[in-house]
């Protein structure tokens, strides 16, 4: 989960997901402070929702990096969803459209390739082909991504597509989306 | 001010009709094949009624227009790419003759930038093209009040007739050519629509911004842009996106990186997803955030006062 060694203690950003239910809060700091870690401050999102629907929260904390791991684990035994813990994190999400002859070129070799090429992991696919797949279709795919690497996953996802003679449909990056 | 018009089309016709309400008198009014000209000015709503009548604006020829009695040409001849022809020559014209250049025409400053400034630099008139980017959208002279060093990027949608189809065909799920036979019969796509649905037009203007932006330090030509167009666009796509709380937008981008237009996705509400004709450019400034500037990006009236804007910001000679 870490490359930290020892007892030192380091700074931690943790972000889950809540259900927007009384208590949910307090039940997900608790395997934080069970496990020894210092709470440097909560950041509860409401207002805003997850894809899921549920309520972003984000935990800074202090630990030690054997503490922080006991301190994952116990969220994720006590049932809240862990979205990144740590340094090593899908921290962005990317949402692409791409579209052109989908089916024939094998779908599922475009999102491998575009797997296999960076370190985005493909975790929604959605297909749409209303006048059938022989007269191309499109795919909405969502990647995480780690923080950074947005541009690098795009420029794979155009070259996978290029290869295929698929368009691409970007979001746009750089700044952010408006 | 004393104005020459070249170019008697949508936006040319409406500075001829509007200058004299901005205090400017007309003193040649020129289309292709004829002029009116008069320095003492020209009888504006007269030509305007042989423009329709006759098809043509005068008895003069169009050469006697650039020759005349005038302290700043306007000069909206329809944009060509390439070596911009005829409208540079019209604007080397002016320069030389130490008048100002006012320009519609986006050939000239997305083709010719440096020579462009070259000629300004050697005249004592200067050039101002606020119309050639977002129609009555004050985007260039907001770059200049702020300054081009403290803009580090501008996006937008930059042109109508891409946007109505991509807006049409959100709505009402349909394909690309049935939106686009629908705003051909409602006027908002031309015939031949491809300069704007394949991104060229769009393209032409973040290359005129990307120039201002760059400040003589690189000189930017349609060539350099990387440009996709929206008739790839399939209604699914839109369905995907719209599921997403996306949508799609024929977007510009005007960075360190150069100058890019193509189909992006943009949060549906979100400040890019204009609807309609709508133009909108966001500017990403230094000290102050984002400027989002929006309106209407083409047509007569609208890019008229744009011209007028920029005449009225002319030094006198």
């Amino acid at each position: 989960m870490n490359d930290a060694h020892g007892d030192e203690v380091h700074a931690y950003t943790i972000r889950l997901e809540l259900v927007d239910e009384p208590g949910e809060l307090l039940r997900a700091l608790g395997p934080i402070a069970n496990n020894g870690g210092n709470l440097l401050s909560i950041f509860h999102e409401r207002g805003n929702l997850t894809p899921r629907g549920h309520i972003p929260v984000e935990v800074d904390l202090e630990a030690t990096p054997e503490r922080f791991d006991d301190i994952v684990e116990a969220l994720r035994d006590a049932g809240v969803n862990v979205i990144q813990a740590g340094a090593e994190q899908y921290s962005e999400e990317l949402t692409v459209i791409i579209v052109g002859q989908l089916v024939q070129t094998d779908l599922s070799d475009t999102l491998s390739a575009i797997q296999d090429g960076t370190d985005a992991s493909v975790t929604d696919v959605s297909l749409s082909a209303p006048e059938g797949t022989e007269n191309g279709a499109s795919a909405r795919l969502r990647l995480a991504t780690q923080s950074g690497e947005t541009e690098t996953v795009l420029s794979a996802v155009r070259s996978v597509a290029g290869e295929k003679d698929l368009r691409v449909i970007e979001p746009l990056t750089g700044g952010g989306e408006a | 001010m004393r104005l020459a018009i070249v170019g008697a089309g949508a936006v040319g016709r409406s500075v001829a009709d509007l200058a004299g309400g901005y205090g400017h008198t007309v003193t040649a009014l020129a289309d292709s094949g004829s002029a009116a000209v008069d320095a003492d000015g020209i009888d504006v709503a007269a030509a305007l009624e042989r423009k329709r009548e006759d098809g043509q604006v005068g008895t003069a020829a169009p050469e006697d227009a650039l020759d005349g009695e005038y302290d700043a040409l306007v000069e909206a001849t329809p944009t060509t790419l390439g070596d911009a022809q005829p409208g540079f020559g019209h604007v080397r014209t002016a320069l030389e003759r130490d008048r100002h250049v006012v320009l519609a025409n986006k050939g000239p400053v997305a083709e010719r930038y440096d020579e462009v400034r070259e000629l300004e630099a050697e005249s004592a008139g200067g050039v101002r093209f606020e119309a050639a980017v977002g129609g009555a959208i004050p985007v260039l002279s907001t770059v200049e009040d702020f300054g081009p060093n403290n803009i580090v990027a501008a996006r937008g949608v930059l042109n109508g007739t891409a946007n109505f189809v991509l807006t049409r065909m959100a709505a009402e799920g349909l394909d690309y050519e049935h939106v686009l036979a629908e705003a051909q019969d409602m006027g908002v796509a031309e015939a031949d629509p491809s300069f704007d649905v394949e991104g060229t037009d769009a393209a032409l203007k973040c290359v005129i911004l990307a120039n201002v932006l760059a400040q003589g330090e690189r000189t930017y030509r349609l060539e350099d842009a990387e440009v996709e167009g929206i008739t790839d666009v399939p209604g699914s796509a839109l369905e995907l996106a719209h599921e997403d709380g996306r949508t799609v937008r024929l977007v510009g981008e005007v960075s360190g990186d150069g100058v890019r237009v193509g189909p992006r996705l943009v949060s549906e509400h979100g400040d890019l997803a204009v609807g309609g004709t709508t133009n909108i450019v966001q500017l990403e400034t230094d000290h102050a955030g984002r400027l989002n500037l929006s309106g209407r990006g083409a047509g007569g009236p609208e890019t008229a006062t744009a011209v007028l804007s920029d005449v009225g910001r002319l030094p006198e000679l």
